[in-house]
């Protein structure tokens, strides 16, 4: 690696059950003026622009071509796109940033899951022969893992409440974005074990951040949160293969990423169901001395999407602003963790 | 600020798809009551079986029938099943891991309730009266404490095997489309046009979307343009389109309304189609109870000088 590239800025919407009153692309530019306001970068300075979506969410084909008016994508710019999440439109500013094409890049997200039924829109991206025509939705499936946690003694159904209290009690404590802050009933099952307090908030929502490289880091930003290590790995998408208990692909995307090189004092997980964040404390290794998701993490606010995205946004503004030295962010993609990115931050010794 | 507005939209799609041989085999023996497993490099049997081992990547074809019976790895209670899923009555998804299998299928378990199912327990099959080749050919599993089937020998070759599914999807919005579109549909249905300037470079842009695609920042200052305009380029259509009751050949055009920094399209009417120029003068034409112009006409004006509208091609 050639280039230190780092996370100087990030803006996150106030995460909404429903923003029927904006479009896409009205939702999105006020967190992509908040970025480039606290950069002072013009949209003609930035060199590259990466954004994640599915156009499955709201039912709006090539939203994401009406979501590229909020850059001022004319004269044009050099710009990507992923159907995924925007900690994997990160991971192709960051591939892009250190190649030296760029020295900047803009990466944002959205996802407005309130126009659709997202339980259901999600069962579009399983395998289409054995799984699809079953329409087992999210929440069912997350169930199917969370069934074998307790099963193999991992967890029970009051640690799982746990984990969903714990996240929201820290969203209303430090996070005026989150759409679920405070206590929320843990509720009746929606799909057992699983109640809804175990389940993520349905919601809509917009994240930003800037990239940038080397010394321009250091010009844009007091503190840049340097990206040490980011890695992505996927596991087999038959269920019925993997372990539901474990997420080998996010420890060997740690490992990759290197964060078991040092301890991390901070990890943002994306783990939307309070399940997951019990797989993936253990794949990560992270022990009790580690602060999880101090933004509240998914349980408290989930635009699809972007949940991924402002995981790293998060843990990236907690070394801005001096509370985390080292910090691990991790995003998901996919049934069950089927898919798992970790980056490794650390801010400037102080 | 009016009331959003809001329209249902429905998007379906059945989407054709053709199958590797394997799944090939796997479908088809469903449809035979037949169930196939595929055996990996490392000795393990997949069922449900697909076409590549998903450790070395190598393709896998060596096919070997597998019991209808099998035991429960992990289940999920789901008491409000929702449309598309195996069954009408609340049901438990499991994983099944079938007698002769070495990992887990995912299906419906039709069971009287939550307490009647745990992981380990024994179920079987049930097979849907009508069968094609489709996962759903296993209407679901059912608790079952009999012997282990033995499974039959079925090397997987079938006369008449199926080699696509037709997999129907249907996702159901509620479409809306945010504060610039809303105010610009509400003003159309008063037979008047609105864009929004763009506060940075002046630009009006008709139809508005809030957004300024050059300078990047929000558009909010309502301007109305029109009703006139010109014609800035066209198109004649000679094909007739399905479901529209169009003579052809009709004119398509890009219209610059009087004040708008960009043009429209629309349909030319009331004169005929060799006629229609560019810098044509025209006005929307306007049917009873319709929400936005059925047709642009000419108005009479001369013809438009060319470098009022040569930005607006």
């Amino acid at each position: 690696m050639t280039r230190d590239i780092a996370l100087v800025a990030f803006a996150q919407t106030d995460h909404r059950r429903t923003s029927e009153e904006l479009s896409e692309v009205e939702m999105l530019m006020p967190v992509l003026h908040d970025v480039l306001g606290q950069t002072g970068l013009r949209t003609a300075d930035i060199g590259f622009t990466c954004s994640g979506s599915s156009d499955y969410l709201a039912g709006r084909a090539f939203s994401f071509t009406l979501a590229l008016d909020g850059v001022g994508a004319w004269p044009p710019i050099s710009e990507s796109h992923v159907e995924m999440d925007g900690a994997w439109a990160l991971y192709e500013a960051w591939t892009k940033l250190l190649t030296g094409d760029a020295d900047t890049a803009l990466v944002y997200s959205y996802g407005k899951s309130s126009p659709g039924s997202v339980r259901d829109v999600l069962t579009r991206q399983l395998d289409p022969y054995y799984v699809a025509p079953l329409w087992p939705d999210s929440v069912a499936l997350a169930a199917l893992q969370a069934q074998a946690l307790v099963d193999a003694g991992e967890t029970d159904e009051p640690a799982l409440a746990a984990v969903g209290a714990r996240s929201r009690a820290d969203a209303a404590a430090a996070n005026p974005h989150a759409q679920l802050r405070g206590p929320v009933p843990q509720g009746d099952y929606l799909v057992r074990p699983l109640r809804t307090g175990d389940c993520p908030p349905i919601g809509d929502g917009a994240a930003a951040v800037i990239l940038a490289a080397g010394e321009r880091a250091r010009e844009l930003c007091e503190r840049p949160a340097w990206i040490r290590g980011i890695d992505h790995r996927i596991e087999a998408h038959g269920l019925g293969v993997r372990d539901l208990t474990d997420s080998p692909s996010a420890r060997l995307a740690a490992e990759r990423a290197g964060a078991f090189e040092r301890p991390v004092d901070t990890a943002e997980l994306h783990a939307p169901f309070s399940s997951q964040e019990v797989v993936l404390r253990k794949a990560l290794r992270l022990g009790d001395d580690v602060r999880v998701n101090p933004s509240g993490g998914a349980l408290a606010a989930n635009p699809i999407m972007a949940a991924g995205l402002i995981r790293i946004g998060e843990a990236a503004a907690r070394i801005h602003r001096g509370e985390s030295d080292r910090a691990l962010a991790h995003a998901t993609s996919g049934p069950c963790l089927q898919q798992n990115l970790v980056a490794v931050l650390e801010g400037d010794p102080r | 600020m009016p009331e959003v507005l809001k329209a249902p939209l429905v998007v379906e799609f059945p989407f054709t798809r053709s199958l590797g041989p394997v799944q090939s085999a796997f479908l088809t023996g469903l449809r035979e009551r037949v169930v196939l497993g595929v055996k990996t490099g490392d000795g393990r049997t997949l069922v449900p079986p697909v076409e590549y081992d998903p450790v070395t990547a190598e393709e896998i074809r060596d096919l070997v029938e597998v019991a209808p019976t099998g035991t429960v790895t992990t289940w999920a209670w789901n008491h409000e099943p929702r449309r598309g899923q195996p069954l009408g009555t609340p049901f438990a998804w499991v994983l099944v891991r079938l007698d002769g299998a070495d990992t887990a299928l995912l299906h419906a378990l039709d069971a009287p309730g939550p307490e009647a199912v745990h992981t380990g327990m024994r179920v079987r099959i049930r097979w849907a009266g009508e069968r094609v080749g489709a996962i759903t050919d296993i209407a679901c599993f059912e608790p079952y404490d009999g012997e282990s089937a033995e499974p039959g020998g079925h090397d997987g070759t079938f006369e008449d095997a199926v080699h696509g599914i037709v997999a129907h999807a249907r996702l159901d919005y509620t479409y809306s489309p945010g504060r610039a579109q809303t105010a610009y549909i509400n003003a159309l249905s008063s037979q008047r046009t609105f864009g929004e300037r763009c506060p940075s470079c002046r630009k009006v842009y008709v139809p508005p979307r809030g957004a300024c695609p050059t300078c990047g920042v929000a558009t909010s200052e309502q301007v109305e343009v029109g009703p006139g305009g010109t014609v800035t380029t066209f198109c004649i259509v000679n094909i007739k389109a399905k479901n529209l009751d169009i003579e052809v050949p009709y004119v398509y055009a890009h219209i610059a309304l009087d004040g708008a920094g960009l043009a429209l399209h629309g349909r030319i009417g009331g004169i005929p189609y060799d006629q229609v120029r560019m810098g044509l003068r025209v006005e929307p034409v306007w049917s009873e109870g319709a929400r936005y112009p059925d047709h642009y006409r000419p108005t009479g004006e001369p013809d438009a000088d060319y470098d009022t509208y040569k930005e607006l091609l």
